[in-house]
């Protein structure tokens, strides 16, 4: 009724070509995104510092990720190292300089991550599936073993982990703890703005047709001229870039300081899921992924002891991580059923049939 | 469709959650208690947080909290992540706690440059930054009783007295097997300095933190080296894994000795041959005190703790009631100090740094003799206390030694350097500002 495609006339191929050929779509968009530029002034420190920042740190990581796996068919278990490279970058570059802004060394740091991306990327020439996810895994280990035994990466930190100096944007503290959450979920939600409005022109554009058309048949892809080393590499550069500015991001503007085992492989798998659960090959469907694997947790922790103590339960904290785990392992397993192909196949389903809402044809 | 209500309805919860944070009476006092029942390293914090919360909540039942103010008690599973610690600290900051435990190096590092401006005071005891020792930098941190480096000087004191003196280490050789980290690294500049002073030789056998409970490749080469004396700097099930291999693979067990972590679950992971093996400890095991038995008596007997009655008085249990004994006695001098009832981060940071648990207040307290001497002034927020060695025997720890100083000057030296050094690295560290109740 108020979400359909009638009367709106594509008359040039501009409009056709258009990522949100409708009307309504652009509108929704635009009020999400300004909302979500409110939410700075309206939501609370706790709502802006451990859900909200997060939340985009992981939606940019995993489009990262999904621009390799999704769009590319590369499978990746990296992601974390990818991540910890863009972090150290960045803490190494505005070390260095420190009178440059540090918003600059935030863009730049994801270029280290690119090119390490690159390096590792090599081997998917030859191998594919289950055996490149093995190779990028020793690009984890690897990259975590440099993390840990290279003190210059942190200035010879005798902690031997990255902390956050202050560092001002036009005299405001953006990173340190003098921060406040406001300005740095402003800043995070600048930048992941950005970067998916990039990811979005690239993924519908040429390059994301290279990359769609070497997932879906690398060979028919090689005869029809695209060159797969080129192409494939493109990804791997593009994805760690994506993953390394989520990674200074999540160093710098989330935790304020980090130790290396924040880039295990159990943050390489964090992200493959959400990716999995949002949807391959899809930008909204990062978002959805690192909703539903990281906002649900913590909505369950808040929800459940509410619901339980009306029936006099009260569970400790450890019995609310337990069901937590339960529930959120249930609901992925529910979803991948009734879903396979994601959140965002969902999200799509339920799009078209609001068009046709409320008298189905 | 369905999807669609799923997610306005998730998106509503999450605004409600972020906005709608309970609110606490002031007529109590609110402390948070991070703790870790879940995960990996749960076979030890569960131990912890047992020991925590039932000290507390002693105080509760039998005193009605801390002079005359009720405490409000809350865990917050941490899993010993620190993504979900964070988030813990995120959703207490609201509430105006008096102080955070984070109980987890890695969780406490990102809090330490934000307990300035929350106003809130760490308490990380043994573990974290050591250079917070410095009071002068890091006013907000507290990290007693004895830093990793005060730990290590300890154990080669000890080593040198068995041997006759520390001068006849020279030539001997010290297996050093630690968690490959920031703490397990920590004592390593130090060891090396004594090694070149002392002339003995160093062996590291780094333990990854993936490989915690497979080190047969470390004790290979262990066995190859043939060092002298091993010691271990290990964390969660890497403890229990190196008693079992050290065993197997035949190593003297009592010339194997370890920080401060292990429990006796780790000991009892060797099995009988695990006879021997030394650990530093700086307060005592077991039940046999007025106050843990007032524990068993208000919490454990009444159903309102969740350690079974018998783990009551185990080493890391009573660890946990140190640690709460320290968070009770900063809240109890608080109230001294400001004359208030009711204390914030702020008063709490002023007790903190007053802290005096000497024997006649252990008494006071019902611990008479549970640990050493503890005095906190405003240069000093660690104390750089001894601590004593105990040996396993086979069924529990026997205190074997008394009191070992710490070799003080070379501890300095290293805090001094690391506390400017961190200063330096965070351009913009901020000065002291917090005026100083004891200043001496």
């Amino acid at each position: 009724m108020f979400y359909r495609e009638a009367g709106q006339f594509k008359s040039n191929y501009v409009s056709d070509a258009a990522i949100f050929p409708l009307r309504e779509d652009r509108i929704g968009l635009g009020i999400v995104i300004a909302a979500a530029y409110a939410l700075a002034f309206m939501g609370s420190d706790f709502l802006l510092q451990a859900v909200m920042i997060p939340f985009l740190v992981f939606s940019l990581a995993s489009i990262g990720l999904n621009i390799l796996t999704g769009y590319t068919g590369l499978l990746s278990l990296g992601t974390g190292a990818f991540m910890g490279v863009g972090a150290y970058a960045c803490y190494k570059l505005m070390t260095a300089f420190p009178d440059v802004n540090v918003i600059v060394w935030i863009f730049v740091s994801g270029f280290f991550s690119a090119a390490i991306g690159a390096l590792f990327g090599l081997p998917s020439l030859r191998i594919k599936g289950f055996y490149l996810a093995v190779a990028t895994l020793a690009a984890q280990f690897f990259l975590q073993w440099c993390f840990i035994r290279i003190p210059w990466l942190v200035n010879y930190n005798v902690s031997g982990a990255l902390d956050a100096p202050l560092r001002t944007f036009f005299g405001i503290p953006i990173i340190g703890a003098t921060a406040t959450p406001q300005t740095r979920y402003l800043l995070v939600l600048t930048i992941v703005i950005l970067l998916t409005w990039l990811a979005s022109n690239l993924v519908h554009g040429r390059i994301g047709r290279m990359w769609i058309a070497i997932r879906d048949m690398d060979l028919a892809a090689e005869l029809m001229g695209i060159r797969p080393l080129q192409t494939k590499l493109l990804a791997f550069a593009v994805s760690s870039y994506y993953c390394g500015v989520a990674g200074a991001l999540l160093v710098f503007l989330w935790y304020g300081g980090a130790e290396y085992d924040v880039f295990n492989i159990n943050q390489s798998f964090f992200i493959l899921f959400m990716v999995i659960i949002g949807g391959l090959g899809s930008l909204i469907g990062s978002f959805f992924g690192a909703a539903l694997i990281f906002i649900m947790p913590i909505v369950l922790g808040i929800v459940l002891p509410a619901l339980l103590s009306p029936f006099g339960i009260s569970v400790g904290s450890d019995t609310i991580e337990h069901l937590r785990f339960m529930i959120v392992g249930a609901l992925i397993i529910f979803f991948l059923i009734v879903e396979p192909h994601g959140l965002a196949r969902l999200w799509q389903i339920g799009k078209q049939k609001l068009l046709v809402w409320p008298f189905p044809y | 469709m369905s999807f669609r209500k799923l997610s306005l309805g998730l998106a509503a919860a999450t605004m409600l959650a972020g906005t709608a944070l309970p609110a606490f009476a002031q007529d109590s006092i609110y402390v948070p208690l991070f703790t870790y029942r879940t995960g990996a390293f749960a076979g030890s914090g569960t131990y912890i947080a047992d020991g925590m919360h039932d000290y507390l909540q002693m105080l509760n039942q039998r005193d009605g909290g801390i002079g005359g103010v009720k405490l409000v008690l809350e865990e917050c599973e941490t899993g010993y992540d620190t993504k979900k610690g964070v988030e813990c600290y995120e959703s207490v900051k609201g509430k105006n706690p008096v102080l955070v435990n984070p109980w987890s190096t890695g969780i406490t590092l990102p809090l330490i440059p934000r307990a300035s401006v929350d106003k809130i005071p760490i308490l990380s005891m043994a573990y974290g930054l050591s250079a917070s020792a410095r009071g002068d930098i890091f006013p907000w941190i507290f990290n007693p009783p004895s830093t990793y480096w005060d730990g290590l000087s300890m154990i080669i004191r000890y080593i040198g007295e068995k041997e006759g003196g520390l001068e006849k280490l020279k030539g001997k050789k010290i297996g050093f097997i630690h968690l490959d980290a920031a703490f397990g690294k920590e004592p390593v500049p130090l060891l090396q300095e004594l090694a070149k002073d002392i002339g003995f030789e160093v062996a590291l056998y780094p333990v990854a933190a993936q490989d915690m409970q497979n080190q047969s490749s470390q004790w290979l080469s262990a066995r190859r080296d043939r060092p002298d004396y091993m010691v271990m700097w290990g964390w969660g099930s890497m403890n229990g894994a190196a008693v079992k291999e050290a065993v197997r693979s035949g190593y003297p067990m009592d010339k194997f000795y370890s920080v401060w972590w292990p429990s006796e679950d780790d000991a009892r992971a060797g099995g009988a041959g695990a006879k021997g093996f030394k650990m530093l400890n700086w307060h005592a095991v077991g039940a046999n005190f007025p106050a843990l038995q007032d524990i068993q008596k208000h919490v454990v007997d009444k159903g309102l703790s969740k350690s079974p009655k018998d783990k009551v008085g185990e080493l890391l249990y009573n660890r946990g009631v140190y640690n709460s004994l320290l968070i009770a006695e900063a809240i109890a001098t608080a109230q001294k100090v400001t004359g208030k009832k009711v204390v914030t981060g702020e008063d709490v940071r002023r007790g903190l740094e007053n802290i005096k648990l000497d024997p006649a207040r252990l008494k006071e307290l019902g611990l008479e003799g549970f640990t050493e001497q503890l005095v906190l002034s405003c240069s000093d927020h660690n104390g750089h206390r001894p601590a004593f060695m105990q040996e396993w025997d086979g069924a529990k720890w026997v205190k074997i030694s008394d009191p070992i100083e710490p070799m003080t000057d070379r501890v300095k030296a290293q805090l001094d350097a690391a506390a400017t050094d961190y200063a330096e690295k965070n351009a913009g560290w901020p000065k002291r500002t917090e005026p100083c109740d004891n200043a001496s």
